[in-house]
């Protein structure tokens, strides 16, 4: 079955759970946005369609995950305790650039067994908020925004093109939003809801968007043709 | 030491019955024997100093260090057995860079002084084993600002504003105590943080290593001088050689003037 549905993900086993994923962080003054879509597939069977793919590092630290299901929360749990142990040895919580890097450690040193592709992201008293992204092979990149999953490929344009510096948490979010919505729409194995978080020195909130609420974007004209204000000859 | 050990002093895994560690205070002797060591923490950094007694005039100048580097911004000056010295910094320096790896930023000061300290500890505790006949004066600058700490043998540690260790360590810290003294005063009545840069602190340090030398009955000396400040980069270097000269100059005329007021 040599076919366009098994080219990104010919490192899973038969039936491996998949997060065919579009994941996605953005850095802003005091904090960070971000999100994913809620799709978790089985081949072409969607396992779960609400799945909470923002996963809790600590208390200002979250990462978004790609690849294998089982793969990626196993090494989140894995950095999660060491955050927890060094909370505890060095009487501080452990900066974003710490976090990514232990994620980096197992990822690189792991790289023939694992398939996970992961966007480390949060806030520390240093750096204020920051995006690390570890793709495949376990190399780590800080970033001012990071898109991730297979998603992704159909939106670096868009993210390229409408990226500027400087924006407050409300135009973050709205950004991530629309990224996301348009990577879904996209492509085939990401869908469902978009979660999203807010991440800054004094919070971690937690936005949802429904599948039946996500933004809308040209769809062809038979859907939102009304957009151009024209008026479509629907042809049964 | 009354009585000299009887028997509670062939092992350092045998407490003596008053609890004591003999071993552990014949450790100590080590370090008392060994040139001076001076430690001093400024507010713009760290500055570290050493007597380096020479025991032969064919020995090359400037070698056989007793500071060296930990890492980029901390710095070691041992007092005791010279090897022992090299030792710990090779374990120390392994530390750090493990450290570095794991977390990907610079271990602070406290942190690398802590678990050097677990390291020498571990040597109180068997009978296999003697404990390191040294204490480290570790400074350093990390994100939380200058930081001096010192090992003893026993590896117990604690955090100085000024430390000295070696031969001759309580006058050294007699004249310590007077700088302190003299910044805290400073700070009290004026509204500066600390009036002390390391550029003054380096003037102060070498007048006292050769204040504390004794001409008559050591050999001759080498003063060694690091730090750790905005001028090194935060980085811990050398003190540049016109600075370290200018203090040498400085110290032995203020030597010879307090032996005119003898």
């Amino acid at each position: 079955m040599a076919n366009i549905h098994t080219v990104d993900i010919t490192r899973l086993k038969n039936g491996e759970v998949n997060l065919g994923t579009s994941i996605m962080a953005v850095q802003f003054d005091g904090g960070v946005v971000i999100g994913a879509d809620s799709r978790t597939t089985t081949g072409s069977y969607i396992a779960n369609r609400v799945t909470d793919k923002l996963t809790h590092i600590h208390d200002r630290i979250y990462c978004c995950r790609s690849g294998s299901a089982a793969d990626t929360q196993a090494v989140a749990d894995v950095v999660h305790q060491h955050a927890q142990v060094y909370t505890s040895v060095y009487g501080e919580p452990p900066t974003v650039s710490t976090a990514a890097s232990l994620f980096e450690k197992m990822c690189y040193d792991n790289k023939d067994q694992l398939s996970a592709g992961i966007i480390v992201a949060g806030w520390d008293k240093e750096a204020g908020g920051s995006v690390y992204n570890i793709p495949l092979g376990g190399g780590m990149f800080q970033q001012p925004w990071a898109i991730g999953g297979s998603g992704s490929t159909y939106v670096y344009g868009y993210c390229d093109a409408t990226y500027k510096e400087g924006w407050n948490e409300e135009e973050t979010v709205q950004f991530v939003k629309n990224t996301l919505a348009l990577a879904m729409s996209r492509d085939g194995s990401s869908g469902g809801c978009i979660r999203m978080c807010v991440i800054t020195k004094d919070k971690v909130e937690r936005h949802f968007i429904p599948g039946n609420e996500l933004p809308r974007f040209w769809e062809g004209k038979e859907i939102i043709g009304s957009m151009s204000g024209q008026k479509v000859g629907i042809v049964a | 030491m009354t009585s000299i050990g009887t028997g509670y002093d062939l092992s350092v895994s045998t407490y003596s019955p008053d609890g004591r560690l003999f071993q552990v205070e014949y450790a100590n002797k080590a370090v008392e024997a060994a040139g001076v060591a001076i430690g001093l923490r400024c507010k713009d950094g760290v500055v570290l100093g050493v007597e380096r007694l020479l025991h032969s005039k064919l020995l090359v100048k400037g070698a056989n260090r007793r500071i060296a580097s930990l890492d980029e911004h901390i710095g070691i000056a041992s007092a005791g057995l010279l090897a022992d010295g090299k030792h710990l910094t090779r374990r120390a320096r392994e530390e750090a860079s493990s450290f570095r790896e794991n977390y990907n930023s610079p271990v602070s000061v406290q942190i690398l002084s802590d678990r050097i300290s677990a390291y020498l500890q571990a040597y109180t505790c068997y009978g296999s084993v003697r404990p390191f006949g040294l204490s480290s004066i570790i400074g350093g600058v990390d994100k939380t600002g200058s930081k001096l700490f010192c090992i003893e043998p026993s590896g117990v540690y604690y955090g100085y504003r000024a430390v000295a260790v070696g031969k001759g360590k309580a006058l050294a810290k007699t004249e310590l105590e007077k700088i302190v003294n003299k910044d805290l005063e400073s700070q009290q009545s004026g509204n500066v943080e600390s009036s002390l840069t390391c550029k003054q602190a380096i003037d102060e340090v070498a007048r006292i290593i050769y204040l504390v030398h004794d001409d008559n009955k050591d050999k001759e000396f080498e003063l060694e001088l690091t730090w750790i400040c905005e001028e090194s980069g935060n980085k811990h270097a050398l003190v540049p050689e016109e600075l370290l000269k200018s203090a040498e100059e400085k110290a032995k005329a203020a030597l010879e003037e307090g032996m005119e007021e003898d």
